[in-house]
């Protein structure tokens, strides 16, 4: 066991994944590494905005693997997310071939040898080349694999999630009329959750668990310098460590790192030296999204700048 | 090493983490990856296999903490670190006073736990602590009374008899050497038993815990002892959360079925019957309605804090309740059970009602002038109470019209049927128009009372 590097590879994987603009912590490069080696899926959950589909997009492009997105929702089912037959096709060329048929069957004596000999030419029609392959299937067929991204399965019905069962555990997929259909190349798997319903044993059971919450603030501050390089050291210092302070309050919907990075944004758009009670007034919808929220935490703005630039001098 | 991560597994089972044959292989080709060098590493390792929750990750987390911490032993060996494991944080008690200086030549002749005591090697006591340990299957621990025979036991399988026939024969030959060799085992003998203690913290945590609150659901309610009402109350709590994981998922109505043909002829009949429009036949699910009633008298006054707590339970379970308690006279309370925590909820209605006398017949009439209108067919009326009235006035015949007008009408009663009829109880009276009568006097009753009620809606 001692020919085995695992922490280099995993710092491998930080970084890969740091020169897409995905600040990874330990434990998320941990499940790629590992989801890699031992080929299982990654079922991400945590609040929404905290990077779970960045991570899938950010692997894809450190890895240069085509992304398959499969967005689950409220009734989503076998035809929409495996495979379809193309019935208008396969009409079509019933009658294009009606006449051939007719050419075919014409030499048989009786309706039983007409039968037989059409026996012969086995299920053309359900064949390979009438099937519309949807995202799951699509990504089995990647010949140099593929970064498979469910999007919040949560959305989905439980009936569906055992659909997945078979694909999540051994990457193959079974079509009654073709066989079944195994990964060229095993794509990698990324499920996302918002938690909104309790997800089956048995789809948890096929998949690395990954919880991401909110970021450390060191963690975030360098998320937000390689996601916004433009804001100076000393403003993003404050806004994060602000943004830490107004987590800590009773909230309908807590802001994550996309609304860190949506307000760092901002405050370089109008040029904010620092952060100042006006500005951070102003700005305030940016961050929350309801206005409940925003009246909570309006009388907490001052004290919360203070601590942030408090913090600043003496960290 | 296998063996310590079987170890790991069934200590993490015992902080109740749910570990399937499976996930333990997965995790197990995990760590086969990421090897055992990097402590971090592996800890997110077994985090992202194992556990399957947040809280499973933070019990998980724990327990990983105390199964692997242990005291850097000096210059360790990396292939018997986590052999050693067992020995964890007792090192320092096999630390015997005395100095270390001669005695090596007169060790000669000795059994080895004696020379190996004598010689002082941290390490290679640890060592053998770990083999005894395994080979008296420590990881069996169960019950703490157990701890005297696996401490018993690990030391046998050191060869203490040798050592004891060691230490007879030098207190002839060389006292000093015997009394340095007696301090040595008395620290071997507290490093066992920390070792034993801690096994039990690891193995023996969720039998324990099993045990106990096993006990605790068919202990009757009214004769809880003070210090177990907390762990009751949690015990409820987990109850309430089973019946709410069982019940409240988002049922869809059934979208495929029979076709029915009345209503797809008379769709489709501006096409000349040809049916474009198809129309299917739906099953029909009532949701559930409860109105519970909940004596808070006096005699029942040590029971009411868990109908109460169920109740408020129930309100998350199932949208349409509606709670009412009484004693001498009878209150709605689903705003106060809705609004607030179980504790403040249970302290407001005490002091609003609680602890009176009771009166059922008058309860029965505050609630038939006041929320008749709350009970439909498809309700369920729930009445918590021992049906001892003082020997007013019943009003049984209030209770027959709610019946009459209900679904049906559930007496949870946390008295034994013996006691039914006996002195000033009603219950006979009551008992004939109830569609079900159930003692309901222990935890255990109670959650099989409520299951059952919430099943029949399902």
């Amino acid at each position: 066991m001692a020919d085995i590097r695992p922490s280099a590879s995993i710092e491998a994987v930080e970084s890969g994944l740091a020169a897409q603009g995905y600040i990874a912590s330990r434990q998320i490069a941990t499940a790629v590494y590992l989801a890699q080696q031992i080929e299982k899926p990654i079922l991400v959950e945590g609040p929404a905005g905290v990077g779970k589909t960045e991570l899938a997009k950010a692997i894809a492009a450190w890895r240069g693997m085509k992304m398959i997105r499969l967005q689950c929702y409220e009734g989503l089912d076998e035809a929409k997310a495996l495979y379809e037959w193309k019935y208008a096709k396969q009409l079509l060329y019933t009658q294009i071939l009606k006449d051939k048929l007719g050419e075919v069957l014409g030499g048989a004596p009786t309706l039983e040898a007409a039968l037989n000999q059409l026996h012969d030419f086995g299920d053309v029609f359900f064949s390979k080349e009438f099937v519309e392959p949807r995202p799951l299937l699509q990504a089995l067929e990647q010949p140099a694999g593929c970064v498979l991204l469910i999007d919040e399965i949560d959305k989905s019905d439980a009936e569906f999630e055992s659909l997945l069962l078979e694909i999540l555990s051994d990457f193959q997929v079974t079509i009654p009329e073709l066989g079944t259909v195994v990964a060229v190349a095993p794509p990698t798997v990324i499920l996302t959750s918002n938690s909104e319903r309790d997800l089956g044993d048995a789809l948890k059971r096929r998949c690395l668990h990954l919880h991401i919450g909110f970021p450390e603030q060191k963690l975030e501050e360098r998320i937000v310098e390689s996601r916004v390089p433009g804001i100076s050291q000393a403003l993003r210092k404050q806004m994060v460590s602000f943004i830490h302070e107004v987590r800590t309050l009773d909230l309908k919907k807590l802001p994550s790192v996309s609304e860190t990075i949506d307000w760092a944004r901002v405050l370089v758009l109008l040029q904010a030296p620092e952060l100042g009670h006006e500005m951070v007034k102003d700005t305030l919808n940016v961050l929350l999204k309801y206005e409940a929220d925003i009246e909570a935490t309006m009388p907490q703005v001052s004290t919360f700048i203070a601590k942030a630039s408090r913090q600043n001098v003496f960290g | 090493m296998r063996e310590n991560l079987h170890r790991f597994f069934r200590a993490a089972r015992g902080a109740g983490v749910r570990l399937s044959p499976a996930e333990s292989i997965d995790a197990m080709r995990a760590v086969s990856k990421v090897g055992f060098a990097d402590r971090t590493i592996l800890r997110d390792t077994f985090l992202l296999t194992l556990a399957k929750t947040q809280d499973e990750k933070k019990a998980l987390g724990d327990c990983f903490d105390l199964f692997f911490d242990q005291p850097e032993p000096q210059s360790p060996p990396e292939d018997r670190k986590a052999d050693e494991q067992d020995a964890e944080g007792s090192n320092g008690a096999s630390d015997s006073p005395g100095d270390a200086s001669g005695g090596d030549e007169q060790a000669e002749g000795l059994g080895q736990l004696a020379q190996m005591l004598l010689a002082q090697d941290r390490n290679q006591i640890s060592a053998a602590i770990a083999n005894a340990a395994s080979a008296a299957s420590l990881p069996d621990i169960r019950y703490f009374t157990q701890r005297g025979i696996f401490s018993g036991r690990i030391l046998d399988q050191m060869g203490i008899q040798r050592l004891r026939d060691d230490l007879d024969n030098l207190a002839a030959t060389n006292p000093a050497l015997a009394e340095r060799l007696t301090n040595a085992l008395d620290g071997l003998r507290g490093t066992v038993r920390d070792t034993v203690s801690q096994a039990l913290m690891l193995y023996g945590r969720e039998e324990a815990e099993n045990l106990r609150n096993e006990i605790l659901r068919n202990a009757p309610l009214s004769r809880i002892e003070p210090r177990q009402v907390d762990q009751m109350r949690h015990l409820i709590r987990q109850i309430a959360r089973r019946l709410r994981e069982r019940y409240s998922k988002p049922r869809k109505r059934q979208r495929r079925g029979h076709l029915d043909v009345r209503r797809t002829i008379r769709r489709n009949a501006a096409w000349g019957g040809v049916p474009f429009l198809t129309a299917w036949k739906r099953r029909h699910r009532d949701k559930p309605k409860i109105v519970a009633l909940c004596d808070v008298s006096g005699s029942v006054a040590r029971v009411s804090d868990f109908f109460l707590l169920l109740i408020h339970s129930l309100h998350e379970v199932v949208d349409d309740v509606r709670s009412f308690a009484f004693s001498g006279h009878l209150i709605e309370v689903s705003d106060i059970l809705e609004s607030k925590s179980p504790e403040e909820a249970m302290a407001e209605i005490m002091s609003k009602v609680g602890f009176g006398s009771s009166d059922y017949g008058n309860s029965f009439d505050d609630f038939e002038r006041e929320w008749m209108n709350a009970i439909t067919p498809q309700t369920t009326v729930i009445v918590l109470g021992d049906a001892r009235s003082n020997n007013l006035d019943p009003r049984a015949d209030i209770l027959r019209r709610i019946a009459e007008r209900s679904k049906r009408l559930v007496w949870l009663n946390p008295e034994g049927r013996m006691a039914w009829g006996w002195g000033d109880s009603e219950m006979p009276r009551y008992s004939t128009f109830c569609t079900v009568v159930r003692q309901c006097a222990t935890a255990k009753q109670l959650e099989r009372a409520v299951s059952d009620i919430v099943a029949s809606y399902q």
